[in-house]
């Protein structure tokens, strides 16, 4: 079983200036497992994901993909990260989803698709238009192909970046706060869009304050809180008999 | 009429010196100043550093002082001292000028585009150029217009600065005329040549953002 390892995070520390957000969190994902990160605000949930992927760099720990090191940690307390070629290159098995979307604006739904697979993996249009189609097919936006982002709800905008990170043909997904940013009355249609990935069995993690989702979909659930893992358990557990106190004082709170 | 007919072939002669300093101003000092901003808002602070020092001596002087400064005492200065004839001395002092201009545009520009681009881009895969072609710079162009048109419309007026190399641009050539023959309707006509030169640019310019109006952000 350990070569469907896919995320092996073990002692990530992060400082933001004098302030340490992450105190040595260590998470395994194995392939096909769809976590659920919870914990209130400023628990280091996102921080936790963007180091990941490398939009923030850690200062002490481990982090492999796939078998790969991205950053490693030697004896003297030294991080170490892999050389920039073999970070993007580690980094592009995961796909990202942002809580504020980040599309591009200038470009139609369907350039916000073929750009990447286009400049950075070279792919050609003929082989990348159907496929881009086929995603927006799936998210249930193909007749938006066409569209600008501005003139898509919250909902479909972040149809529209899940798509795009799949064009990539990412191994994992990583989830930022991906519903946050909607209208109540639009989350639904962006859950269901996750529910279908996560029922075809693609790696997910997800940061999320969606407990519903988090009990129903997620496979495990991670509760952190003050730059820490309280508690990580298969999600039904976790909810129905939260064990640590303050995992206990959070879903009172939140449910 | 007829004596404004006679003094047109001079002042056309004017205008086509004066839409040449603007146009290879315009065509060297925008790739110029995109390059300084670029390098400005780079992670090499000590190039950076002498980039805000260029832009402070361009800004921070006259552009007419710079022109005599390159014509007249570059020849002097040691090693890099070279005698220019006028009309490159111009175009040279123009394009430095400009470029200092340009560049602090670009760099608004960059510079207000949301972190989220780079952020989306990047676990995308994009290399750092490739975000700046294909994501950055193309938004940054929509949001420029507006004071990049600003900036071409003064440098077509400030053309008329070449004077002091001695320059035949169109506002000398009107100049001339009025102090040959003691009429001021040489000046009516150069300022009518300038206005439809500017026209000619907030159409163009006008044009442009209609194009980039299709998004919006």
């Amino acid at each position: 079983m350990t070569n469907s390892l896919m995320i092996r995070a073990r002692d990530v520390h992060k400082r933001f200036g004098a302030v340490e957000v992450l105190k040595g969190v260590s998470l395994d994902v194995d392939k096909g497992e769809v976590i659920a990160v919870i914990g209130p605000s400023g628990s280091g949930k996102s921080t936790f994901l963007r180091c990941l992927i490398h939009l923030e760099t850690i200062h002490r720990g481990h982090i492999e993909i796939e078998g790969e090191a991205l950053v490693t940690t030697d004896a003297q307390g030294h991080c170490h990260y892999v050389p920039p070629a073999e970070i993007s290159r580690v980094c592009r098995k995961m796909g990202m989803v942002f809580q504020h979307f980040n599309l591009f604006p200038h470009l139609t739904v369907l350039q916000n698709l073929i750009e990447a697979p286009l400049t950075v993996k070279g792919a050609l249009r003929d082989e990348i238009v159907p496929k881009a189609e086929a995603l927006l097919r799936k998210v249930g936006l193909y007749d938006k192909r066409d569209s600008y982002p501005s003139r898509l709800s919250g909902g479909q905008k972040q149809r529209v970046a899940i798509a795009r990170a799949l064009a990539m043909e990412p191994d994992i997904m990583l989830f930022d706060e991906p519903t946050s940013a909607l209208d109540p009355e639009l989350t639904g249609e962006v859950l269901s869009t996750m529910r279908e990935l996560a029922e075809e069995h693609m790696t997910m993690l997800v940061v999320t304050h969606e407990m519903a989702f988090a009990r129903e979909v997620a496979g495990r659930a991670v509760f952190m809180d003050g730059g820490v893992v309280v508690e990580a358990r298969p999600a039904r557990e976790l909810f129905a008999a939260p064990q640590h106190p303050r995992t206990r004082a959070f879903l009172e709170k939140m449910l | 009429m007829d004596y404004i007919a006679t003094i047109l072939p001079p002042l056309l002669q004017g205008s086509a010196v004066t839409l040449q300093v603007f146009l290879i101003t315009l065509v060297l000092a925008v790739p110029l100043g995109l390059g300084l901003a670029l390098v400005r808002i780079s992670r090499f602070k000590f190039l950076g550093g002498l980039v805000n020092g260029y832009i402070w001596l361009m800004r921070g002087t006259p552009l007419m002082l710079q022109m005599l400064f390159i014509y007249f005492a570059l020849p002097f200065i040691p090693i890099i001292g070279v005698r220019l004839p006028d009309f490159p001395s111009a175009i040279l002092a123009f394009v430095l000028n400009y470029s200092a201009y340009f560049a602090e545009i670009f760099r608004a520009g960059i510079q207000s585009i949301d972190r989220g681009q780079y952020e989306g881009a990047k676990v995308l895969g994009l290399s750092y150029p490739q975000t700046m072609r294909r994501i950055v710079l193309p938004q940054v162009i929509k949001r420029i217009l507006p004071p990049m048109s600003n900036e071409t419309i003064t440098l077509v007026k400030d053309t008329s600065l070449i004077y002091v190399l001695a320059m035949n641009d169109l506002l000398r050539a009107a100049r001339g005329i009025v102090q040959r023959d003691f009429t001021t309707s040489p000046f009516v006509v150069a300022a009518a040549f300038y206005l439809i030169m500017t026209l000619v640019l907030t159409y163009g310019f006008q044009r442009l953002e209609k194009k980039y109006a299709v998004y919006d952000e």
